[in-house]
């Protein structure tokens, strides 16, 4: 029985190998494909003639891209709950809000009734919680986290249409109080409607970038992508990753495997909310704001198809999705209606068209690409496979 | 090692268990036997934590471990193959056996316990890249008892082994569970197929309508002209 023990050590030296090939591929791989976008918008952009350089205004501002960025983060938050544990969440906008209210509370003049100054871009004399972006950043993340935990520490022992249908509900619940919150018991909460602005600049080794300083910003939101995915890809080859594979494919067996459910789940949604958190800050300082009336049920479902176009449960999936949508949506649709508009001289409203193309995209690709564009090796095994008795047997 | 008294279990209205008592030693195979809805699975289900009971005592190494969480469970040394070996189909052999070590950090024990998987069944060797799900039925069975050992389990359940398996296979995994007996860990095996179990236990418990009404050596429960009418087909 000796043969089989070497053979073993060999493939799993190797396999090893492999494994850490790739990780740092990607980093390598992934910076330069940022680094190039951010010059080419920081420098090259500029000396273009005028018909190109036009072309990429319309096509693709850096404003967009810096937009994207922030649905890519947010994607990959969900992902983790989704993708990986197989959780369905209908919610998600709920974390974004709490993380862009984070921005404008801790930095903005809100709460003008006191004045802590922290690290802070803003002048000294003005009223207000003013902290460094960074720093808000890791509370935005924390809170949410804290909140992934709270929704989720009752909710997760439902099955999954259950627990679908409370997440929706909570998507639901925190924009509202936000949206009411002027006057809860006297205290101003959340401004109402009228919402939270300007925040803070933010500050970047001295420097102070406001909200027209597109191309830091870039390296930035970048940054904290790369941030997420190097978290999901950490996590997802240790422990934890393996846990929620298991929960994913059988819960039972998962537990007899010694698989504490609630904790997996539970740090799955927190892991997700973070992420969450993350995007919702960095979106309240790349609109200079924070407004109610932004946190929509539909960022909760356009999130949930940028996981499914991309490819649940594979972080460049994930991020391909988050791009295409978060582009169409904001751009690339606009654009081109404008375009149509423009050739045949009609006035149609394209944008106003944005969730039949994204309801036709789902339809699309449940019935044609059940996995997404670029799948998860594992779930296109799952979804294409014709229902195997064998591996089913007893399953109640 | 493990010991149940008066343990009840309900699902609903419906009493399951109605009161049994059981012990198993140290080193012993145990097995409890019994028809169809005779409880066997829903003991095994209970002690490993998926179902609480209503009442009772379970007992493991002068511990009470009944309505403790599963993972719990594992922790403590109880490993399960459950029925219909609910093996992860969509990972590898490999993965799959992995998981079963989920709460271990000895790597060089885990790394021994696996190579003793695979000299028991080294079907799964020459599988282990290979998604379980497409594996046969029999290889299956041998993952779901192989990734229950990854847990190095001080006692060992088994849940209907045999089930659904060819005649040949069934003698082949009957001889691995002696074997891994042999090597030291206690058994506590269900199963419908009496005289397969009864051949390879030391003691043994026969399970009727939530109750237990037989139980002794195996040897003189094979005997025994009422076992040998309502389980062996004699």
């Amino acid at each position: 029985m000796k043969f089989p023990t070497i053979k073993l050590r060999k493939k799993s030296k190797i396999s090893k190998e492999l494994k850490s090939f790739n990780q740092s591929k990607w980093i390598r791989g992934f910076t330069i494909a940022a680094a190039a976008i951010w010059v080419f918008y920081a420098f090259i952009v500029d000396l273009l003639p005028y018909s190109l350089s036009d072309f990429f205004q319309k096509w693709f501002p850096a404003t967009t891209i810096n937009e994207s960025l922030v649905w890519v983060i947010c994607a990959l938050g969900l992902n983790i709950v989704v993708g990986y544990a197989g959780l369905l969440d209908l919610g998600f906008v709920a974390f974004w809000a709490i993380g862009g209210y984070c921005a404008g509370w801790f930095m903005s003049d809100f709460f003008h009734q006191t004045s802590i100054h922290f690290g802070s871009t803003a002048a000294p004399e003005q009223p207000g919680i003013h902290l460094s972006f960074w720093i808000v950043l890791l509370i935005g993340a924390i809170i949410c986290a804290l909140f992934g935990v709270l929704i989720g520490a009752p909710t997760l022992r439902l099955k999954s249409d259950y627990l679908a249908l409370v997440t929706l509900g909570f998507g639901e619940i925190i924009p509202q109080i936000f949206y009411n919150g002027e006057n809860i018991a006297g205290f101003n909460l959340s401004n109402g409607s009228k919402g939270i602005s300007p925040v803070d600049n933010v500050g970047l080794f001295g420097k102070t970038l406001g909200p027209f300083d597109l191309d830091w910003k870039y390296l930035i939101f970048v940054c904290l992508a790369a941030l997420m995915v190097f978290i999901s890809l950490r996590i997802r080859s240790g422990r934890l990753g393996r846990a929620w594979l298991a929960i994913r494919e059988d819960e039972l067996a998962a537990s007899m495997m010694g698989v504490p459910l609630m904790k997996s789940k539970l740090a799955a949604y927190a892991v997700g909310a973070f992420s969450g958190g993350i995007g919702g800050v960095a979106f309240a300082t790349h609109v200079n704001g924070v407004f109610a009336d932004r946190f929509s049920f539909s960022i909760s479902i356009i999130l949930l198809a940028m996981v499914v176009l991309g490819g649940m449960g594979n972080v460049w999936g994930v991020i391909v999705g988050a791009l295409a949508i978060a582009w169409v949506n904001s751009t690339g649709l606009p654009a081109f209606g404008e375009t149509v508009n423009n050739v045949l001289g009609t006035s149609i409203n394209f944008p106003s068209y944005n969730f039949l193309l994204f309801g036709g995209i789902l339809i699309f690709m449940m019935l044609y690409k059940r996995e997404g564009l670029l799948p998860e090796s594992r779930l296109k095994q799952i979804l294409h496979e014709t229902d195997d008795s064998t591996s089913n047997i007893g399953g109640h | 090692m493990l010991k149940i008294e008066n343990l009840e279990v309900t699902y609903g209205n419906i009493k399951a268990i109605k009161g049994i008592s059981l012990e198993v030693n140290q080193g012993e195979i145990v097995t409890l036997i019994g028809s169809n809805g005779a409880g066997k699975s829903t003991t095994l289900r209970t002690i490993s934590g998926i179902l609480k009971p209503k009442s009772g005592s379970i007992t493991f190494n002068g511990e009470r471990i009944e309505g403790v969480e599963g993972h719990e469970i594992v922790a403590k040394g109880i490993c399960q193959s459950p029925e219909g070996r609910r093996i992860f189909p969509k990972m590898t052999v490999d993965e799959n056996l992995d998981l079963g070590a989920f709460l271990r950090n000895d790597k060089a024990e885990i790394k021994r316990d696996r190579q003793r998987v695979l000299e028991l069944f080294p079907k799964l060797q020459e599988r282990i890249d290979q998604k379980a799900g497409t594996m046969s039925g029999g290889e299956q069975q041998m993952l779901a008892v192989g990734r229950a050992l990854m847990g190095s389990p001080k006692l060992l359940l088994l849940d209907e082994p045999s089930m659904g398996l060819a005649p040949v296979l069934v003698e082949m995994i009957f001889e691995t569970i002696k074997k891994i007996n042999d090597q030291g860990t206690t058994i506590l095996l269900v199963e419908q197929n009496a005289l397969a179990a009864l051949n390879v236990a030391d003691r043994a418990y026969v399970l009727e309508s939530g109750s237990i009404k037989m139980s002794g050596k195996a040897r003189d429960l094979i005997s025994n002209d009422e076992v040998t009418k309502a389980y062996l087909g004699g």
